[in-house]
């Protein structure tokens, strides 16, 4: 089966996909974006947090034939040529351990951002309890996330 | 607030101490850092494993036959396919690479295939046909040392015992507490799963590319099941996705080796989170039994302990996980006498062994819990309780003998954590999301009850026992197109801790080098030892500084060498000159020579093997022996909410206070503090790995639950800097004692908010729920 989508606004294709392949296993091994990770591959850690079509999700549980046509944003499209404030607050308050949930949080503190630039501590953490971190215990990437929306980041 | 050292000048920000950005934080926040699951080699194939579905079984007979006639795979191994020895381990070599004739637990490898799609790969090894015959489990320690019992093993059934007397064992006092306390099986859950490429090489050998803890470690186990010179086993590190412990013995990396130099192609092994869950070991359960004596003022006088863990069906880290549980069984606190046996036990449940906190875990939870009880029982406040009896400068030493040296600041530890403020009370008009239940919306702030519980814990850094878990580091200088550059490379994993970054502050701060890199680890240079036990800031971090050492020495050396050119009658010698600023100058700061001056011949490089004081055996008979390098404390108080209804629990908050000798990189010891804090919280009220008749029933992240964002409170850190006389720079390992007291300090806060004894951790609603209608919750 082939499929096409728009991935970081530049139009991809792929051959030869099997019927069960998730749009999870397109991004990473057919069109070379490692940037969404793999960590349980059911929906529970948020380590594969894409945004389809504008939506936040877990790329593992979108069928890849479902994303025929439609327009894809992942980590690797969220500053091309640098890093974007949210990149920089993560690193700015040491949010970054082991890095594998990261990108995963990346995705999902940029799109409470964009729908509530102002959050409270509860509704950070709130929009990110999807996400699992094993390293931080969240203090810092909570604080990254406030910080960035204050534009606090150096 | 931090214990001011002076600082050490470095002449170029970034040094030790100071704010210092992570080498690697770039490419992880951009998605672009490469972990052993991201790794792509053209012709590639993907392997998967055949695992047992019975946690002990004979095995008849093993049919590969149907996988091959797949298409599009490649191979299929046995046993017999192992062409070295059949068995590894990283103690005893007592685990089968691929089993044969029986399997001890379920989930065990018993056959490897190859194909050109990971999803084909998993069909074949579906097809697989293993002829077992189950076996009755031992599922419990208490089944595997009764008389009779099946023996897994030709040694028995009895992994290690360690005993440790000290004083009069019959010591009386006036008060007695006993108790007996429970731990369930941990998961490390690593975010990255298990996962490497390897990629047979044209000299018979095998390249492998691996998220791992010990490069070197791997290397030598790897090599004897290959039956091919370790020299050929070459390993580079991938990017690793957390590890606490789980990467400490191997998953695929024996399997993926087979079948690339099988198929003469590279093979790429990823488990699934399911698979990670019976891929690695976890942390030993544990029955705990307890028993305190004490004078009417609170003096301990003797401590009795009999610790029994489950080690499950092979050795991995087991006999030094015992170790610690026996030598830290007391505590940080000043006992004459004690009465310890640690235990563990071979049965059919998963295998167990490294994980973060290594043994001290468990009897921290059981000893915090003892000194609670005997609090309550003595009517004393439990700090106190604990203040009394602390380890301090007056006197610290464990039942082993072994005396703690340095500054011991346990009475400070609790002290700052008493005298730090309390949350403000619950609002009686919450946001929900702050209430036990959060989201869910199921609390009234009415039902909800405070408490607040303290505890304070210690273990050992690095290896133990006599072992010699030496670093080598090499460090090169030489002259990049804008001025100095160095260079590091170890074989040491970086797993996310930061040490990729302490590499590059020790090298600012002894070099004065602006520039610095830090080369992906790999086998072409010594062992660097495990990235466990605390010890790689300690172990490679001395390397670092001592490599550079040689190198500024050889910089000074190069510039007496060039002044005696200019001046026939030196004025000054090598020994009185310094490095300041890129330059060498003499003590009155008279610059000898630039840096870049004194490169110009060529690169300057020193490898260093830093080796740790000596350590010796505990006397097998009486325990008695000076076994640890270094000893590392932390404290941790935690303030709960309950709902008294449902036996939902919220943590308002976790404040932790630890001696950290010196902080290299404040923040990343933070780091460490707040995500230790975390797994120690998973613990104490979420997690377990739940087993029936061996069989595990929720490997996945929907049913073996860690912290969310909602479930762990902000983390506040006291940092405490008090010099270890025989560490580099005084520092004490940080990574493991922030795990410790988190579990008691919150099941202490749990008890004192309802009163009810709480043995077994992890605490479930049901041990809480119903507290407001059929009993008085009467803080203890």
């Amino acid at each position: 089966m082939r499929l096409e989508l728009r991935v970081n606004g530049e139009i991809r294709s792929a051959e030869g996909l099997w019927s069960g392949e998730s749009l999870l296993y397109v991004l990473r091994e057919r069109l070379g974006l490692m940037g969404a990770k793999n960590a349980c591959e059911q929906g529970e850690c948020g380590s594969c947090s894409v945004l389809l079509d504008g939506e936040l999700v877990c790329a593992c549980l979108v069928p890849a034939l479902q994303a025929q046509g439609r327009e894809v944003l992942t980590v690797e499209g969220l500053a091309p040529q640098g890093l974007h404030p949210i990149q920089e607050a993560f690193l700015a308050a040491g949010a970054v351990q082991c890095g594998f949930c990261t990108p995963g949080l990346v995705m999902a503190a940029y799109d409470l951002l964009r729908r509530h630039p102002r959050p409270s501590e509860a509704d950070v953490r709130e929009a990110l309890a999807g996400n699992l971190c094993r390293c931080t215990g969240y203090t810092k990437v909570v604080s990254a996330v406030l910080a960035a929306a204050e534009g606090a980041v150096p | 607030m931090s214990v001011i050292l002076p600082a050490i000048r470095s002449g170029v920000a970034g040094g030790i101490g100071e704010p210092a950005q992570r080498p690697d934080g770039v490419p992880k926040v951009r998605g672009e850092f490469a972990y052993g699951s991201d790794l792509w080699a053209p012709f590639m194939l993907w392997g998967a494993t055949v695992r047992s579905p019975h946690p002990h079984a004979r095995i008849r007979a093993i049919d590969v036959s149907p996988a091959l006639s797949l298409p599009g795979v490649a191979a299929a191994l046995t046993y017999r396919d192992v062409p070295g020895r059949r068995t590894y381990g990283l103690e005893v070599p007592d685990q089968p690479v691929l089993a044969w004739d029986r399997v001890r637990y379920q989930g065990e490898p018993v056959a490897i295939v190859a194909a050109d799609h990971p999803e084909r790969a998993r069909r074949a090894a579906q097809l697989v046909r293993v002829d077992y015959e189950p076996l009755e489990p031992l599922t419990s320690p208490e089944l595997a040392l009764r008389p009779g019992a099946p023996q897994l093993h030709p040694s028995g059934n009895v992994t290690r015992r360690v005993v440790i007397r000290r004083g009069d064992l019959d010591a009386t006092a006036e008060v007695v507490v006993e108790g007996t306390y429970e731990l369930g099986m941990q998961d490390q859950a690593a975010l990255g799963p298990e996962a490497g490429l390897a990629v047979p090489a044209q000299d018979g050998g095998v390249d492998l590319y691996v998220a791992t803890q010990w490069l070197h470690g791997d290397r030598t186990q790897i090599a004897a099941s290959l039956g091919i010179a370790p020299e050929r086993v070459r390993i580079t590190l991938a990017g690793v996705g957390g590890a606490f412990g789980a990467r400490e013995d191997l998953s695929m990396q024996i399997h993926a080796c087979l079948l690339a130099l099988r198929t003469g192609r590279p093979v790429k092994m990823v488990y699934s989170r399911q698979e990670s869950f019976f891929g690695h070991v976890h942390r030993h359960p544990g029955q705990l039994h307890y028993e305190h004596r004490a004078t009417r003022d609170g003096r301990l006088v003797l401590v009795r302990a009999r610790i029994l863990l489950d080690g499950g069906a092979y050795t991995s880290s087991s006999p030094a996980v015992c170790a610690n549980a026996a030598c830290f069984a007391v505590g940080p606190y000043q006992c004459p006498n004690a009465d310890i046996e640690a235990m563990v036990a071979f049965t059919n449940n998963p295998p167990c062994g490294a994980m973060r906190g290594f043994g001290a875990v468990q009897t921290c939870f059981a000893y915090e819990s003892q000194m609670d009880r005997l609090a309550a029982e003595l009517g004393m406040d439990p700090v106190e309780l604990r203040l009394r009896n602390a380890f301090s400068d007056a006197g610290a030493m464990l039942p082993t003998g072994q005396q703690v040296e340095g500054s011991v600041p346990v009475p400070e530890l609790l002290r700052r954590l008493r005298d730090l403020p309390l949350p403000p009370a619950l609002n009686p008009n919450p946001d929900p999301r702050w209430l036990p239940g959060g989201v869910g919306n199921t609390s009234r702030a009415e039902s909800v009850r405070r408490g607040v519980g303290y505890a304070v814990g210690f273990k050992n850094v690095g290896y133990s026992e006599g072992s010699d878990d030496y670093s080598t580091a090499r460090v090169r200088l030489e002259l990049g197109p804008s001025g100095p550059v160095a260079r590091v490379a170890t074989a040491a994993a970086e797993v996310g801790q930061g040490l990729v970054t302490v590499c590059t502050q020790i090298v600012r701060t002894e070099l004065g080098v602006a520039e610095v890199t830090v080369g992906t680890a790999d086998t072409s240079l010594g062992s660097s030892g495990s990235s466990s036990a605390s010890r790689q800031t300690y172990c490679t971090g001395g390397a670092v500084r001592a490599a550079c050492q040689a190198v500024r020495d050889e910089l000074l050396r190069r510039a007496q060498e060039r002044l005696d050119r200019r001046r026939p009658e030196p004025v000054a010698r090598q020994g009185s000159f310094s490095l300041r600023g890129g330059m060498v100058v003499t003590r009155d700061g008279q610059v000898v020579a630039e840096m870049a001056e004194l490169l110009a011949p060529g690169p300057i490089e020193m490898t260093h093997e830093f080796h740790h004081r000596p350590t010796h055996p505990l006397d097998p008979r009486t325990g008695q022996g000076d076994a640890h390098v270094q000893y590392a404390f932390a404290a941790h108080r935690a303030v709960v909410d309950v709902d008294l209804e449902l036996g939902l629990v919220r943590v308002v908050e976790l404040a932790t206070a630890q001696d950290v000798g010196r902080a290299i990189n404040p923040q990343a010891v933070e780091g460490q503090m707040e995500g230790g804090a975390a797994q120690g919280l998973g613990l104490a009220l979420m997690e377990e790995i739940q087993l029936a008749e061996g069989r595990m029933l929720n490997p996945s992240f929907t049913d073996y639950l860690i912290p969310t964002t909602l479930d762990m409170p902000p983390v506040r850190t006291e940092l405490l800097e008090l010099a270890d006389p025989h560490s580099p720079y005084g520092l004490k390992g940080v990574g493991e004692p922030p795990v410790l007291s988190s579990t008691p300090a919150i099941v202490a806060a749990l008890r004192a908010a309802t009163g009810r004894q709480l043995t077994r951790v992890p605490v479930r609603p049901d041990d809480l729920v119903g507290l407001g209608e059929s009993e008085t919750a009467s803080p203890s």
